[in-house]
């Protein structure tokens, strides 16, 4: 069966690539566009790895068809800081040592960054039960929940 | 020792690392393509126990795009042997484990692997590997194995260490061993109480978020290089020269970042298989485990039984103990039954012990080390057994403790005396903080128990260089699972006076710095950490006799002070020469500055740390919340504070997983039924409270800082501290780990 | 004299000897001498470390002992983590 084209943006950017029909956006970020910052942990959806933003949804890509992306927005770890800047989850998960072996960590960071979209001024139980898509296996949470916790309070006090 | 003041250790920069974690820039294992890579896919066993008898890959050779096709007919069985870490290391089981020869021994036994010019490719090409099988029946679990009619696993197996008298000669007991002291018979009959129980804990897997991958290439001159996500560069490439016959020297091993290990990165799964394929097809090879792969065919740690049995006086002085360790192998010999054996009373005065340790191979993946590996399935004996002398005895469980608790010059149930401990001071710590004194709603239980662990010593190299503006580079062969980079950079900062944001770490491939054993053993930080803090006396050293040579005197009239040379008491009045003004001169007074170190430490003193734990049981669904956690740890010298406590965290978690909900489930084939996230339960951010820590520094008279080693001991106590927990929520003292809710259900009595 | 001490689980090989004292400069010599006291006990050496004063080493061979050196064996901790 002949690859389908596929027209896309990708963290602002037009982007086009062929794909198998069969294949998953997880697939393609990595293998076909370069984008590996999207990890895959179980390829399952179990474990938020492979978080990204599909139209400002949080999805696991790895249960998305990259064919089902076609004219969407996407958003993936890449596009989250603004040129220099770090948004602040990135920025208080190294303040707060939030990351350890940092493979979970772009998952939680667009995952995070997606709660704060919504809800400027979450609680500890909403940020913990938004997060629990997102496996970590080395920190127990603890300083990610702070970090998550210390960006809303610094993104409320930024003036708008 | 104690008494230093630290400038920059102690303190909590941002890791140098972590701007490229927080933006996806940094490149674990299955990051790195090379052009022309292929794809590798590895065909596995569908049984649990089986003869191989045929495998023809006519089919698969065949197909379009397939480059390579591989069996252990390609990789012989070795009788090669590696230097690693504790010694003398024999590789014929791990090449027989990742390619299998005459058996399958476990579901998901590696068989033959396949490189294609695409993953669908290469997925479609394994299934069209034809393997023929004659069943055999699985043993499952340690009684299995031990029955007398069992199957066996291996025909040549023979028991190592001290087998009982009447033991069969064919057996799947691979290893027997003793501890003794004084006499149990005698110190039980002077018991005023004894309470015996036998648990059981399950195979469980550390969990690591990255699955293991490497990309593997040969050139045309057989020069190998592999990019591999490990906890131990130097063990890749010297097992894959002793697996594959090849000179060690050929081979250049790049670690990549690492996403998780805990132990289980530290055996070799893929690496000898892609190179192999890749010499095959003259073209890269990547090859990455699926999570079903990671689950049936990496090293999980063993599923136990433990018999405990504990005899005390009436005040608590324990008097004697007995107990008996069956550990789970898995398909070859190695289980960490002995640790286990000599961690479960490590915390105690026991006058009179016995404790034997089985080491038993079933159909199950091969178990590799997980985090203090042995230890937190003993000490969950130990310790639920202590907590229910103290009910029995109504005794506070802390002061229990402390009454029989080790200190300095006490013998370890395994022989040497200690030296400075700090369990009493933990213990202490435990009595007065206010998790302890704090109120209990309904429904809530809490409880506590200790935990012990070495710590390792082992081959640390490091190299630290000068660049003409003052800032450094700091070289060690150590990847870097938790932070250890930025607590390399603070040891070269503290030793040299240069600000943390001007010293540059990194790990090193094979080629790039000197032999490092793995990361691992809680042994970054005090080994490793000796080796940067020597090559940053080393750099101090020259810095000296280069503020000598400008001043036309002998070095030893020059002393470093706080990132300065000065001349001492009469040697001269010239003003003091920062680093900054020495390093712009390198060239003039002897070139480079290059300071080196290489260090083979002793283990440092041992770890103990307490854990804290409040567990609401919801009694009509048997799930349970951990409510509150404080995990307090003895670490000698914490370097950055706040990766310390990150492994203090981590491991708590990693051990309520394990007490709560973690298990391997097989059906009676001896196949996996929950090879996933999904339903192999691992905590989750809303499954858990804050985790609270405290830091308690008894230094560890061997490193020049302190540094004990902190990432083992804290899997060790949670275990117990969540079964005791239960225990006092609801009355009901479970024996059988994980308290998941049907368990927990059916001992509430209601089905 | 450096003293070894052997734990009861290598009765054994030792004929229930439990230490003996050994006049070596080294680790090296004790053990040496301890093979040829005790030939039984080579293989278990093997598997073993060396506790001198209350530290482990695991490549023990050229650590010096003094008059007064406690030596104990220790089962080596397999399992690397």
């Amino acid at each position: 069966m002949a690859k389908l084209h596929v027209q896309t943006t990708i963290n602002g950017e037009p982007t086009e690539f062929l794909c198998e029909p069969a294949e998953t956006l997880l697939e393609v970020l990595r293998n076909r566009l370069n984008l590996t910052g999207t990890k895959e942990g179980c390829a399952t959806g179990d474990c938020g790895a492979c978080s990204v933003l599909l139209n400002q949804r949080l999805v696991p890509s790895c249960l998305v068809l990259a064919a089902e992306v076609d004219d969407k927005d996407l958003l993936t770890v890449e596009g989250v800081a603004t040129g220099a800047t770090l948004h602040p989850v990135q920025q208080k998960f190294l303040e707060h040592a939030a990351l350890q072996c940092g493979v979970c960590t772009p998952g939680f960071v667009v995952a995070a960054k997606a709660l704060l979209d919504r809800n400027p001024n979450p609680t500890e139980h909403e940020v913990r039960y938004w997060l629990a898509g997102n496996l970590c296996r080395c920190t127990g949470y603890d300083k990610i929940v702070r970090a998550v916790l210390d960006a809303a309070e610094s993104m409320r006090s930024v003036p708008a | 020792m104690s008494e230093r003041s630290f400038t920059y250790v102690g303190t909590r920069p941002i890791r140098h690392d972590g701007l490229d974690k927080v933006t996806g820039r940094a490149n674990f294992g299955a990051d790195f393509a090379l052009p022309g890579m292929l794809y590798g896919h590895i065909v596995r066993s569908p049984h649990a126990h089986a003869r191989i008898l045929a495998i023809d890959t006519s089919a698969a050779e065949a197909m379009p795009g397939v480059k390579a096709v591989l069996t252990g007919r390609e990789i012989p069985k070795t009788d090669a042997k590696i230097m690693m870490a504790e010694g003398g290391f024999d590789l014929g089981d791990m090449g027989d484990n990742l390619l299998a020869h005459d058996k399958a021994l476990y579901q998901g036994h590696a068989v033959a692997a396949v490189a294609a010019t695409s993953p669908e490719i290469a997925r479609a090409a394994a299934e069209r590997v034809v393997v023929t099988y004659e069943r055999l029946a699985p043993v499952m679990n340690v009684d299995q194995a031990m029955a007398a009619d069992a199957p066996i696993l291996h025909e040549d197996l023979v028991t190592k260490g001290k087998p009982l008298p009447d033991a069969p000669k064919r057996t799947n007991v691979a290893m027997r061993m003793e501890l003794r002291r004084g006499d149990i018979d005698k110190g039980f009959a002077e018991s005023d109480l004894i309470v015996e129980h036998t648990f059981t804990t399950p195979m469980v897997h550390q969990g690591y978020i990255e699955p293991h991958a490497c990309v593997a290439r040969v050139g045309e001159d057989g020069q190998i290089v592999v990019w591999a996500s490990t906890q131990g560069q130097f063990i890749v490439r010297d097992a894959c020269a002793g697996i594959l016959g090849v000179d060690a020297a050929k081979i250049k091993v790049i670690p990549s970042e690492i996403g998780g290990g805990f132990g289980g990165k530290i055996p070799v799964y893929l690496e000898p298989i892609a190179i192999v394929l890749a010499r095959k097809a003259q073209r890269p090879v990547k090859l990455v485990m699926s999570r079903d792969d990671v689950f049936k065919a990496s090293g999980p740690t063993s599923g136990t039984r433990v018999r405990m049995k504990i005899g005390v006086k009436q005040d608590g002085t324990i008097v004697a103990a007995s107990a008996s360790l069956y550990y789970e192998a898995g398909a070859y010999r190695g289980s960490p039954a002995g640790a286990g054996a000599m961690c479960c009373l490590a915390s105690y005065k026991v006058p009179n012990f016995f404790i034997e340790a089985y080491d038993i191979v079933v159909n199950r993946p091969k178990v590799a080390a997980y985090r203090a590996p042995g230890s937190p399935s003993s000490t969950f004996a130990t310790e639920s057994v202590l907590d229910e002398i103290a009910h029995r005895l109504g005794l506070d469980p802390i002061e229990l403790r402390l009454k029989n608790a080790a200190s300095e010059g006490d013998q370890a149930p395994y022989g040497p005396k200690y030296g400075p401990i700090g369990l009493a001071q933990v213990l202490e710590s435990a009595k007065n903080h206010p998790h302890w004194k704090a109120p209990l709603g309904p429904n809530q239980g809490r409880g506590i128990a200790c935990g012990f662990w070495f710590n390792a010593g082992f081959n640390s190299s490091a190299v630290v260089s000068l660049s003409g503006d003052g800032s450094a580079t700091v070289v060690t062969g150590n990847p870097d699972i938790g932070g250890t980079r930025v607590a390399q950079a603070l040891m070269v900062s503290e030793e040299l006076g240069i600000p943390v944001e001007r010293v540059r770490p990194t790990v090193a491939d094979t080629d790039s710095i000197g032999y490092n054993d793995l990361t691992g053993g809680s042994r970054v930080c005090y080994a490793t950490g000796m080796a940067v803090i020597k090559a940053a006396d080393d750099v101090r050293d020259q810095l000296r006799a280069r503020a000598a040579t400008i001043w036309n005197v002998k070095p030893e009239q020059v002393r470093w002070d706080a990132g300065r040379a000065v001349l001492v008491e009469g040697a001269g009045d010239q003003p003091p020469l920062t680093l900054n003004e020495l390093a712009a001169k390198m060239a003039h007074t002897g070139g480079p500055i290059v300071g080196r170190a290489a260090v083979n430490p002793p283990m440092a003193g041992p770890g103990f740390a307490v854990n804290i734990c409040d567990l609401e049981v919801d009694k009509e669904t048997g799930v349970s919340r951990v409510t509150r956690f404080t995990a307090i740890q003895d670490v000698g010298k914490a370097i950055h504070p706040s990766f310390v406590e990150g492994q203090m965290q981590g491991g708590a978690a990693q051990g309520i997983g394990w007490a709560l909900n973690e298990e391997y489930i097989y059906d009676e084939e001896g196949l996996m039924q929950n090879a996933g996230f999904l339903d192999y339960r691992m905590p989750v951010a809303s499954d858990l409270p804050m985790i609270d820590t405290v830091i308690v520094e008894v230094p560890n008279p061997l490193h020049p800082y302190g540094v004990r080693g902190v990432g083992e001991v804290p899997i060790v106590p949670p275990l117990a501290a969540v079964a005791n927990a239960m225990r006092d929520a609801t009355g009901i003292r479970f024996t059988d780990l994980p308290l998941s809710p049907p368990r927990v259900l059916e001992a509430l009595g209601h089905d | 004299m450096a003293r070894i001490f052997f734990s009861s689980g290598l009765a054994p090989y030792t004929g229930g000897v439990e230490s003996i004292d050994i006049d070596a400069p080294r680790v090296e010599e004790l053990l040496r001498a301890v093979r040829e006291r005790f030939p039984a006990l080579t293989e278990s050496l093997a598997l073993m470390s060396i506790a001198v004063d209350g530290v482990i080493h695991q490549h023990p061979d050229y650590v010096s002992l003094d008059a007064n050196s406690e030596v104990h064996l220790v089962p080596r901790i397999s399992g690397g983590a």
